[in-house]
C-alpha cells in the first residue's frame, strides 16, 4: 500500500496554490504536512483525497492511478478542523454513517460502531447528540467516524487546533496509538512544529505551496535542508543571523561575539547562522557555549519556561529557557548559546553545516 | 456590609416607560375600555360586561372570516416556505449572480403593499389586465371580481410573489453560513442529494426557518391592504379575512363595543399561536 503524487500541480486562476510536488508515502506511516496557515495544506490533502483534481500530474493509490476516481469510490476518510458530524443524528448514528452504504448487516454496524466508540472513550454517549457534547468529544465523534470503514488514507487536517490546551495534549497522546495496528496511512497538517515532533513518523515542510523537505520527522528537524524548511520547523521562531567566518572563528556581525569552529571543511566567507530558541538560554548548557548581551524587550513566563526577547546588532532575538527567569523590560541581558546546535546555511539558504 | 438604598435609577426608565405607553399600551387600553361598555353619541358610555366577547365568538360572521384566514395563511406557508428553500438551494453560489439574484429577490419586498395590491389588481383584471386577459384567451374562465376561486387563487398568487423572497432570502444565509466542510464529509460518506438536504442542510437552517415561518405567520395572518385593495374582501365576503372584516365592523358598521371585542381576540389567537410555535421549537431546540 502506498499513496503517490507525481507532479502534481493545482493552479486556481492565475494563482498557484500548489508548485509542482512529488511525494510518496508508504503502508502504515503517519506523515505530517507542517507549514503555516494557506501553505497549502489543505489543497494537497483534498487533492490526495480526491475532493480536488490538481491542475496537472498524477495521484497513484497501491500502485494504481486513481486521479480522476470520485471520492466516494476511493475508500478514505477526512477529519477536518472544525468538528464536523451530521447535527441531527445521535452519536451512534453519525459514527456507523459511512457504513450505511456498504450495506452491511445492522449487527454488524452495531459491534463495529462498538467497538471504535470503546477506542475513542465515546461508549457512553453513543445516544446523545452532537451538540450535548464538548469539543473535544465532538471531534472524537468525528474521528470515530473516519476510524469505522478500515479506509486506506485516513487525512487529518488540523483536527486538534479548535481544542483547548488540554483536550489536544490528551487526543494527541492517544492519536499516534489509534493508527498502530491500522493498514493505512495517515496524513496529518499541522501548523504546530511540536505536534510533528510528538507524533513522530515522517514530516513534509510545506511553505508557499511547495514542499520543501520531506523525511523522517526527527531527520528534518535536526537537519533541515535550508532555511525555509528550519524556520517552518520551529516554534518560537528560529534565530537567524548574519555570521563571518575567518580561519576557525565564527563572528556575528556588528558584534564581539566570537566562537571556533569545528567544521573544518566550511571555506572562509559570509554565511547565516541559525539558532533555535532553546539553543539560547540565561544557564549554560552543553560544553561549548558563548555569551551573548542584549536589551531585553519582552519577558514572558510560560508555565515551567521563560520566553525572553532581546536585541542585540540591531535584530530581535528569542530565547526560551527552562524554569522561570523574571527580568525586566530594558535591562541589559546576558544569555549563552548553545554553539554545539548551531545549523549554518550559505548565502542561498541551504544547510552547509550543523556542527 | 450595608448597601445604601438609591432608588433615583428609575428614572432613567421614564423615557422607556412614556415611550411603550403611548405606543401599546393607551391604545391598547382604549380598545380594552371599548370592548367592556356600549357607546352613544356625546361620549355616554354603558357597562356591558363580556356581551360583546361572548357575542362575537357566538357570531357565524366571525367563525367564517376565522376559518378564511386559517386557511390562507396555511396555503401561502405550505406554498412560499418550500418553494423558498427550493429558490434559496438553486441560487448561485458564487460571482455575480449572487448579487443580481439577491437584487432581483429584494424587489418585491421593496413595494408599498397599497401598491403591490393595485398592481395585482390591474395586472389581473379581466378585460385589460395581462395575467387576465391571457387567461381567459387560454380559455380560462377567469375574472377574479366574481369568482370565489379565481379571488382566492389571484390573493395566493400575489402574496407568494410579494413574500416568497423573505424566506429565499432568510434560507440562503442560513445556507451560506454552513461551512463546505460539511459538504465534503458527506461526498466522502457517498451520500445522495437529498440526505445532504434532509441531514446537513434541513437541520443547519432550523433556526432561520423558525423566523421565516413566525414571521410569515404573524404578516399573513394580520394581511389587510393587499385583499383590500385587489379584492375589497370580496366577490361577497369571500376574500374578507379577520382584519377585513374588523375594518368592516369597525369603521362602516361602526359596531365599537363588538369591533374592540373582536380585535382583543384576533390579538390573543396571534400571540398565543406564536407563543405555542415558539415553545414548541425551543423545546425541540433543548431536546437535541
Amino acid at each position: 500500500m502506498s499513496l503517490e503524487l507525481k507532479s502534481v500541480e493545482k493552479k486556481v486562476g492565475q494563482n498557484t496554490h500548489i508548485y509542482s510536488t512529488n511525494l510518496r508515502f508508504e503502508k502504515n506511516s503517519i506523515n505530517i504536512l507542517l507549514g503555516s496557515t494557506l501553505a497549502g495544506k489543505t489543497t494537497l490533502m483534498q487533492i490526495m483525497a480526491g475532493l480536488d483534481k490538481p491542475t496537472k500530474g498524477e495521484i497513484w493509490f497501491n500502485e494504481k492511478n486513481v486521479t480522476g476516481v470520485a471520492v466516494q469510490k476511493r475508500n478514505v476518510s477526512m477529519v477536518y478542523q472544525q468538528f464536523i458530524n451530521y447535527p441531527n443524528f445521535t452519536v451512534f448514528d453519525n459514527i456507523a454513517s459511512p457504513l450505511k452504504i456498504t450495506g452491511i448487516s445492522s449487527d454488524q454496524i452495531k459491534k463495529k460502531v462498538w467497538e471504535v466508540s470503546e477506542l475513542l472513550k465515546l461508549s457512553g454517549m453513543l445516544e446523545k447528540k452532537p451538540n450535548e457534547l464538548s469539543g473535544g468529544q465532538q471531534q472524537r465523534t468525528a474521528l470515530a467516524r473516519a476510524l469505522i470503514k478500515d479506509s486506506g488514507l485516513i487525512l487529518l487536517d488540523e483536527p486538534l487546533a479548535n481544542l483547548d490546551f488540554k483536550l489536544r495534549e490528551e487526543l494527541r497522546e492517544e492519536l499516534p496509538k489509534l493508527f498502530e495496528n491500522r493498514d493505512c496511512i495517515v496524513v496529518y497538517a499541522t501548523t504546530e512544529p511540536s505536534d510533528a515532533l510528538l507524533i513522530g513518523g515522517n514530516t513534509a515542510t510545506i511553505e508557499e505551496g511547495k514542499v520543501i523537505q520531506y523525511g523522517k520527522t526527527i531527520d528534518v528537524y535536526n537537519k533541515p535542508t535550508n532555511l525555509v524548511s528550519a524556520r517552518v520547523f520551529s516554534d518560537p521562531p528560529i534565530n537567524i543571523s548574519d555570521v563571518k567566518k575567518s580561519g576557525d572563528t565564527f563572528s556575528l556581525s556588528q558584534d564581539s561575539v566570537k566562537w571556533k569552529s569545528k567544521d573544518v571543511s566550511l571555506k572562509d566567507g559570509k554565511y547565516k547562522v541559525g539558532i533555535r530558541p532553546h539553543n539560547i538560554t540565561t544557564y549554560k548548557e552543553g560544553t561549548n557555549s558563548v555569551e551573548i548581551k542584549g536589551k531585553v524587550l519582552i519577558s514572558e513566563l510560560s508555565g515551567s519556561e521563560s520566553l525572553i526577547h532581546f536585541e542585540n546588532s540591531n535584530m530581535n532575538w528569542v530565547s526560551l529557557s527552562n524554569g522561570t527567569h523574571q527580568m525586566n523590560v530594558g535591562q541589559e541581558a546576558k544569555l549563552y548559546m548553545n554553539v554545539d546546535e548551531f545549523m549554518y546555511f550559505d548565502q542561498n539558504n541551504n544547510l552547509v553545516s550543523n556542527v | 456590609m450595608n448597601k445604601t438604598v438609591n432608588q433615583k435609577a428609575w428614572l432613567f426608565v421614564i423615557p422607556v416607560f412614556i415611550l411603550v405607553a403611548f405606543n401599546a399600551a393607551v391604545p391598547l387600553m382604549t380598545v380594552v375600555n371599548y370592548s367592556f361598555q356600549e357607546t352613544f353619541g356625546n361620549n355616554v358610555f354603558t357597562w356591558e360586561g363580556t356581551r360583546w366577547f361572548k357575542q362575537i365568538l357566538r357570531s357565524d360572521r366571525f367563525h367564517d372570516a376565522l376559518g378564511r384566514q386559517f386557511l390562507f395563511t396555511g396555503i401561502i406557508l405550505l406554498i412560499q416556505i418550500p418553494l423558498g428553500i427550493f429558490i434559496a438551494l438553486t441560487m448561485p453560489k458564487k460571482g455575480i449572480g449572487v448579487s443580481v439574484c439577491l437584487v432581483l429577490m429584494s424587489m418585491p419586498l421593496l413595494i408599498p403593499w397599497n401598491v403591490v395590491g393595485a398592481m395585482w389588481n390591474i395586472f389581473a383584471l379581466p378585460e385589460i389586465g395581462f395575467l387576465g386577459h391571457t387567461l381567459n384567451d387560454l380559455g380560462f374562465d377567469y375574472n377574479f371580481t366574481q369568482q370565489i376561486g379565481d379571488a382566492w387563487f389571484t390573493t395566493v398568487l400575489m402574496d407568494v410573489w410579494h413574500w416568497t423572497s423573505l424566506v429565499v432570502l432568510l434560507s440562503y444565509a442560513g445556507l451560506r453560513s454552513i461551512q463546505p466542510a460539511y459538504y465534503q464529509a458527506a461526498e466522502i460518506d457517498g451520500a445522495s442529494r437529498w440526505a445532504v438536504f434532509r441531514h446537513i442542510e434541513l437541520p443547519k437552517m432550523k433556526k432561520v426557518l423558525t423566523i421565516a415561518i413566525l414571521l410569515r405567520f404573524m404578516d399573513s395572518f394580520m394581511i389587510y391592504t393587499e385583499p383590500f385593495v385587489l379584492t375589497g374582501g370580496g366577490p361577497g365576503n369571500a376574500t374578507a379575512f379577520l382584519s377585513i372584516d374588523l375594518v368592516k365592523m369597525a369603521l362602516g358598521q361602526f359596531d365599537l363595543g363588538p369591533a374592540a371585542a373582536m380585535s382583543l381576540i384576533y390579538f390573543f389567537i396571534v400571540l398565543l399561536v406564536c407563543w405555542v410555535f415558539y415553545n414548541l421549537m425551543m423545546r425541540n431546540e433543548e431536546q437535541k
